[in-house]
């Protein structure tokens, strides 16, 4: 069955994809008439060139493994979770609430109840589709989608009306209390004696995304639970016949796909804003999709891929504000990442499965001859 | 509420209904023929841009609906690409193809025009004007039915006469013509048209190319009928919406037009809060309105639409042999 080893399709198929968007997105720059190598140099400086550029990149792949995880885990159910940016924002909610709820003393106290209340809301968020597909056959995508306009809608009323301070102008919540201020990944570099910078957002929750990807990773491999999930994903039929209900599947998997999503708030809500926002998520929701995709859904390739959206998000910000390039080329990357890693997969795979086939049936003819019709024959008298 | 404001609400349902029909019709063909299409929204959008850049520069409408139907035949082309010869996840093509869309139409238009992500907004030619059709002058007089005509029925764009005439012509193509039959059966069963000799893949682009100009006829109906010039995310959820529509409709034409009539009703009311505060008699806020189409689409679909089966073969890419 297996055209091609495992070490190819985990990343020499990505890899290849991830060229060929790359080299589409240096045409786009080419065609506004900018030049992609300048615009690399840009990028690299300024999201790797610096610990400052680090602590931005850090920051947001910090969000990136939150969404992608969140879209990993529905993949493995076959569910296709568009609903991360609703889910985030709603955690934002959970998060802002907790954070201005009472005067919190220390944020080891807060830190722990904010991620319960921003996994919460954001698995709230994704119950209603889940259950609707579940129950009613409402088409997960579709229902998400609506989610995500209904969300932006709901937390624009939540914070106009609700939250804002009585005489502030912007609809945005007051400043959260100092007792919730997480470290920043200075402080926590600092303890181990490497020097960071202080000025980047990066946070402690990046450890906590970590932790997270090998929480998943246990989740899906090493657990009944994670078992059944992948079960259903293979196989719908297979699974009922098993006993796995597919109605708990897809409400449980959509529910902890939501949780990873709103988790995401400690980090922007939390740790960056330290107040809740209009449009605080910016889209990570959807990189999410592109992070799953190039990741193969397992929650290394998340952490990887990741990494590599908060350099591209990092780059882009620094080219829009340097080479006046917009930061809808960010956009238009990680479109082609979806693509090339998602919708184009076998036209990178086939060419490599046909360099593959072609390399094995010649290896065995200079090396040995005898086995093939051996085995021919074995198999032939086992079946006579 | 008078009869005019009435009339006026409904004047704005069949504006904002036409973006909404061309879309649900695209993808009623294109799924008919079991080809998901997610990605609606990207081509309203990319032929929204096309179509108001063209005719910025150009002055002409004309260039500019060519343009627009153009791009999006350029993105119905990948899509085609991706889930009929390289039998990719149709979902995710969509969903790419929607991103593609929004960077693009903001990076070129920024690149062209520099002004943030916009086109300069078009005026006489370089627009689908209203059409004042015979008799609504000497006809605006007369009560009720004079009014209505005038009101409701004349004074469109002609992007939105089309539209009500694809309708008809969409039924006939799918259901008298052998093409609209063959179409139908390679998203059912595509084995079986493949076993009479009839190509699964030339009927499948053929979809998607039909899919594409219907879109694109969407798009140009956005940038230059409905609004006069494109701005950025214009398309702002048509697309997905139209989908809704199509499941509420249940994949045929008509019902799709009553459909779209219907979600074009919700956008409608979503510009009047006064209207429906007035009918209502409570305080409504006015996030609510902008969420109620997302809304009821969510509760349509969970409730109303009854058992609505999609084309069976939809989502598949068709292996011949294995």
């Amino acid at each position: 069955m297996d055209v091609i080893p495992k070490w190819a399709d985990a990343i020499l198929v990505p890899l290849i994809s991830l060229l060929i968007s790359f080299a589409l997105s240096a045409l786009v720059i080419l065609s506004i008439g900018k030049d992609p190598i300048e615009a690399v140099k840009i990028m690299v400086t300024g999201a790797l060139g610096s610990s400052y550029g680090w602590g931005y990149t850090l920051y947001y792949a910090t969000n990136f493994i939150f969404t992608g995880l969140c879209v990993a885990v529905a993949f493995h159910a076959r569910m296709f979770n568009i609903g991360g940016e609703g889910q985030a924002a709603l955690g934002g909610l959970g998060v802002a609430l907790v954070c201005l709820s009472v005067d919190w003393p220390h944020w080891l106290v807060a830190l722990p109840v904010a991620l319960i209340a921003g996994a919460l809301f954001g698995a709230a968020w994704a119950f209603i589709p889940a259950y609707l597909q579940a129950k009613r056959g409402s088409h997960i995508v579709i229902t998400t989608i609506m989610f995500n306009f209904i969300a932006a809608s709901f937390l624009t009323y939540m914070l106009v009306e609700h939250l804002r301070p009585a005489g502030a102008m912007d609809p945005a919540t007051a400043k959260f209390p100092a007792g919730t201020h997480l470290p920043s990944l200075a402080d926590a570099l600092g303890l181990v004696g490497i020097p960071f910078s202080q000025a980047a957002p990066a946070n402690i929750t990046f450890f906590i995304a970590l932790l997270a990807c090998y929480l998943v990773w246990l989740l899906i491999w090493r657990t009944r639970l994670g078992y059944e999930i992948r079960a259903y994903g293979h196989s719908e039929p297979a699974a009922r016949y098993a006993g796995i209900s597919p109605t708990k599947i897809i409400v449980v998997s959509m529910m902890i796909s939501g949780a990873l999503a709103g988790c995401m708030a400690v980090n922007n809500v939390m740790g960056e804003a330290e107040r809740l926002v209009l449009n605080s998520v910016e889209g990570a929701g959807f990189i999410g999709i592109a992070v799953a995709l190039m990741g193969r859904s397992h929650p290394l390739g998340v952490l990887l891929a990741a990494l590599l959206f908060g350099f591209l998000y990092q780059g882009g910000a620094e080219l829009s504000l340097w080479a006046n390039i917009q930061r809808e080329l960010i956009v238009v990357i990680q479109a082609l990442v979806i693509l090339f890693t998602g919708a184009l997969d076998n036209m990178v795979r086939m060419p490599i499965e046909a360099l593959f086939l072609n390399f094995r049936r010649k290896a065995p003819v200079e090396a040995t001859t005898a086995p093939k019709p051996d085995a021919k024959s074995a198999q032939g008298g086992h079946g006579a | 509420m008078d009869y005019l404001t009435l009339l006026q609400i409904l004047d704005t349902t069949v504006r904002l209904a036409t973006p909404l029909l061309f879309a649900c019709l695209a993808g009623l063909v294109s799924e008919r023929a079991g080809i998901f299409d997610i990605g609606l929204e990207g081509k309203l959008l990319m032929s929204a841009f096309f179509s108001a850049a063209v005719a910025a520069t150009t002055g002409s409408v004309w260039a500019g609906l060519a343009a627009g139907v153009g791009a999006s035949l350029v993105l119905s082309a990948i899509h085609g690409l991706a889930s009929i010869t390289f039998r990719g996840n149709q979902l995710i093509s969509g969903v790419a193809i929607n991103f593609l869309a929004s960077g693009l139409t903001v990076l070129i238009a920024q690149d062209w025009f520099g002004q943030g992500g916009r086109t300069p907004s078009l005026s006489g030619d370089a627009r689908f004007n209203e059409i004042t059709l015979p008799f609504a002058q000497s006809l605006s007089g007369l009560p009720y039915a004079g009014q209505g005509y005038t009101e409701l029925i004349s004074g469109h764009s002609l992007l939105v006469y089309v539209g009500l005439l694809t309708v008809p012509l969409i039924w006939w193509m799918l259901y008298r013509t052998r093409f609209g039959l063959r179409l139908r059966a390679v998203g059912e069963n595509p084995a079986a048209v493949d076993t009479a000799g009839v190509s699964v893949l030339r009927l499948r682009y053929t979809a998607v190319a039909i899919a594409g100009v219907l879109c694109g006829l969407g798009g140009v109906y956005l940038a230059t009928g409905l609004q006069a010039g494109f701005v950025k995310e214009m398309s702002s959820g048509r697309g997905y919406i139209a989908l809704a529509a199509l499941i509420f409709a249940k994949w045929r034409p008509w019902y799709a037009l009553f459909a779209c009539l219907l979600f074009g009703f919700f956008q409608a009311l979503s510009f009047r809060p006064d209207v429906v505060e007035r009918v209502a008699r409570i305080d409504i806020p006015g996030q609510f309105l902008d969420a109620l189409p997302y809304i009821l689409t969510v509760v349509i679909l969970a409730g109303f639409v009854g058992k609505a089966i999609p084309p069976r073969a939809g989502g598949e890419p068709y292996v011949k042999e294995r």
